[in-house]
C-alpha cells in the first residue's frame, strides 16, 4: 500500500532488493492494481478492478503462479429519499499526509520496541552520504550492528558499495519517485530482518526538497552538505534544514579551493533552525570523524 | 514534484468522505496550505487540474486557502508573520522564534449535494 492513494499500483515502479537479487535468479513481485471510481448525478456507482500477478523465478526451483482476480462492474446503487438542494458542508479537517504519517508512527513504534536507532540521511546528490556510511560502518562495526537502507531512483550501485563493508543492506529503487516514504521503509525493514539494539541508517534519495515532507519513522534526521555546494543552501532549501536534527558539513579538505564559508553556512542554518547541531568532517581524510562517531555513540546511549 | 502525490492524496480523501456521506456531487473542496508547508500553491493547483480528471472532483471548485506563517519570538515574545523560516523578529531582530501557524496541509471541508 502506498502513502499516496492506498493502492499497490504506485509500488509497481518501486523495487526493494538485496544485492544479487536483481540478477537472473531473482525473486520478483509485480503488482498491478486498479480501482477507478465513477460517479454520476443520479446513481452512485462504485467500480473496482483488481489485477494481481505474482511470479517467482529461480534458477533451480521454478514455480510460476499467476493470479488474476477481477471484480468488474461491482456496482452499488443507492437511492435516497432525501436530497440536498444546496451544498452541505462536511468538515474534514484531515492532514493530507496522514497516511504517510500514520505508517511512520507505526515504524517508529516498531523501532522503539526493538531498541533500533534510526537515522534518515538527506542531502543533495553527491554530498558524500554513501562514503560517510562506508567509512562509519568500517570504523564502528565491532561496537554497533548497522543495517542500511539505500534509496535511489535507479541502480543497485550504492547497495553493492555498502555490502562490501559487511553490513546488511537493501536497496529501494523509487523509479520516478523523488523520495522514500514510510511504507517503503516498513517493507524494506521486514526484508532486512533487523535485530534488536541495532542502528538503521536510511540513505534517502538525493533531493533537498521532497523528502523533507515524508516522515519515515526515524529517530533523528541528518542533513549532509558538502563545501562544494553554496553556503547559502540552508536558506535556499529551508524546509529540509528546519526538519533536521544534525547537519554534517562534508569535504572540508576542499575548503582551501572553494568559496564556501563554513561560519556563514552555519549562521544561515541557525536562522532556519536554531536547534540544529553541526559536525564538520572530511570523510576522505578522516578529519572531524571522531566527533561524528562520538555523536553516534551518544545517541545510542 | 511531491505536489502530485499531495494532489492524489487530496482526491483520495475527497472520495472517501464523499462515499461516507453518500454525496452525489462535490460542489467545492477547501484545502488549507500553509506558507511553510513545503508545498507550492501554484504547483499544487496545476497538479490538481490533472489529478481530478475522472474523479468525483472533476467538476468541483478547488479552493486553496493559504495560511500565512506566524511565529513567536523567543526573545521578546513578539508575534509576527513571516514569509520564510529565516525571518528575524521585527522588534528585536532575533532569529530564534517558534512557529505558531503556517505548516498546515489539510483538507478542510467538502461541500456536497
Amino acid at each position: 500500500m502506498c502513502d499516496t492513494c492506498g493502492c499497490e499500483d504506485y509500488n509497481s515502479n518501486v523495487t526493494i532488493r538485496k544485492p544479487g537479487e536483481e540478477l537472473e535468479d531473482s525473486h520478483q513481485h509485480t503488482y498491478a492494481h486498479n480501482h477507478p471510481h465513477e460517479y454520476n448525478n443520479k446513481l452512485h456507482q462504485h467500480i473496482h478492478n483488481h489485477l494481481y500477478t505474482h511470479t517467482h523465478k529461480q534458477e533451480k526451483h521454478t514455480h510460476e503462479h499467476d493470479h488474476i482476480l477481477t471484480h468488474n462492474n461491482h456496482e452499488h446503487d443507492h437511492e435516497h429519499d432525501h436530497c440536498h438542494t444546496h451544498g452541505k458542508e462536511i468538515k474534514v479537517e484531515l492532514d493530507i499526509l496522514q497516511k504517510n504519517n500514520l505508517l511512520a508512527e507505526r515504524n517508529r513504534g516498531f523501532f522503539l520496541a526493538k531498541n533500533i536507532l534510526t537515522f534518515n540521511l538527506v542531502s543533495s546528490p553527491g554530498s558524500g552520504k554513501t562514503s560517510l556510511l562506508e567509512t562509519t560502518i568500517k570504523k564502528l562495526k565491532e561496537e554497533i550492528n548497522f543495517y542500511i537502507i539505500e534509496g535511489d531512483q535507479q541502480t543497485m550501485n550504492d547497495a553493492y558499495r555498502i555490502k562490501k563493508t559487511g553490513a546488511p543492506v537493501i536497496q529501494i529503487n523509487t523509479g520516478n519517485g523523488c523520495h522514500l516514504d514510510s511504507d517503503m521503509i516498513s517493507k524494506a525493514v521486514k526484508e532486512l530482518n533487523i535485530m534488536e539494539n541495532s542502528v538503521l541508517m536510511i540513505e534517502n534519495v538525493g533531493n533537498l526538497v521532497c523528502p523533507s515532507l515524508f516522515d519515515l519513522g526515524e529517530s533523528k534526521r541528518i542533513i549532509i552538505i558538502s563545501v562544494t555546494e553554496g553556503d547559502d543552501k540552508p536558506i535556499k532549501y529551508p524546509t529540509m534544514f528546519e526538519s533536521s536534527d544534525l547537519c554534517i558539513i562534508n569535504k572540508t579538505d576542499l575548503l582551501p579551493y572553494v568559496d564556501f564559508d563554513v561560519e556563514k553556512a552555519k549562521e544561515y542554518a541557525k536562522q532556519v533552525n536554531h536547534h540544529l547541531q553541526f559536525i564538520e568532517v572530511s570523510v576522505k581524510t578522516g578529519e572531524g570523524m571522531d566527533e561524528w562517531y562520538d555523536w553516534l555513540r551518544k545517541q545510542k546511549g | 514534484m511531491h505536489e502530485l502525490s499531495i494532489a492524489m492524496n487530496i482526491v483520495d480523501i475527497a472520495e472517501e468522505y464523499a462515499i461516507k456521506e453518500n454525496a452525489k456531487v462535490v460542489r467545492e473542496i477547501e484545502i488549507e496550505v500553509g506558507t511553510l508547508s513545503g508545498v507550492v500553491i501554484e504547483l499544487l493547483k496545476f497538479a490538481m487540474e490533472m489529478t481530478v480528471k475522472e474523479t468525483i472532483l472533476e467538476n468541483s471548485k478547488i479552493t486553496l486557502l493559504n495560511i500565512p506563517a506566524r511565529t513567536k519570538c523567543l526573545n521578546c515574545s513578539e508575534n509576527f508573520n513571516i514569509e520564510e523560516y529565516y525571518s528575524p523578529c521585527p522588534n528585536c531582530k532575533n532569529y530564534h522564534s517558534e512557529i505558531i501557524q503556517g505548516k498546515e496541509l489539510k483538507v478542510k471541508s467538502l461541500y456536497i449535494d
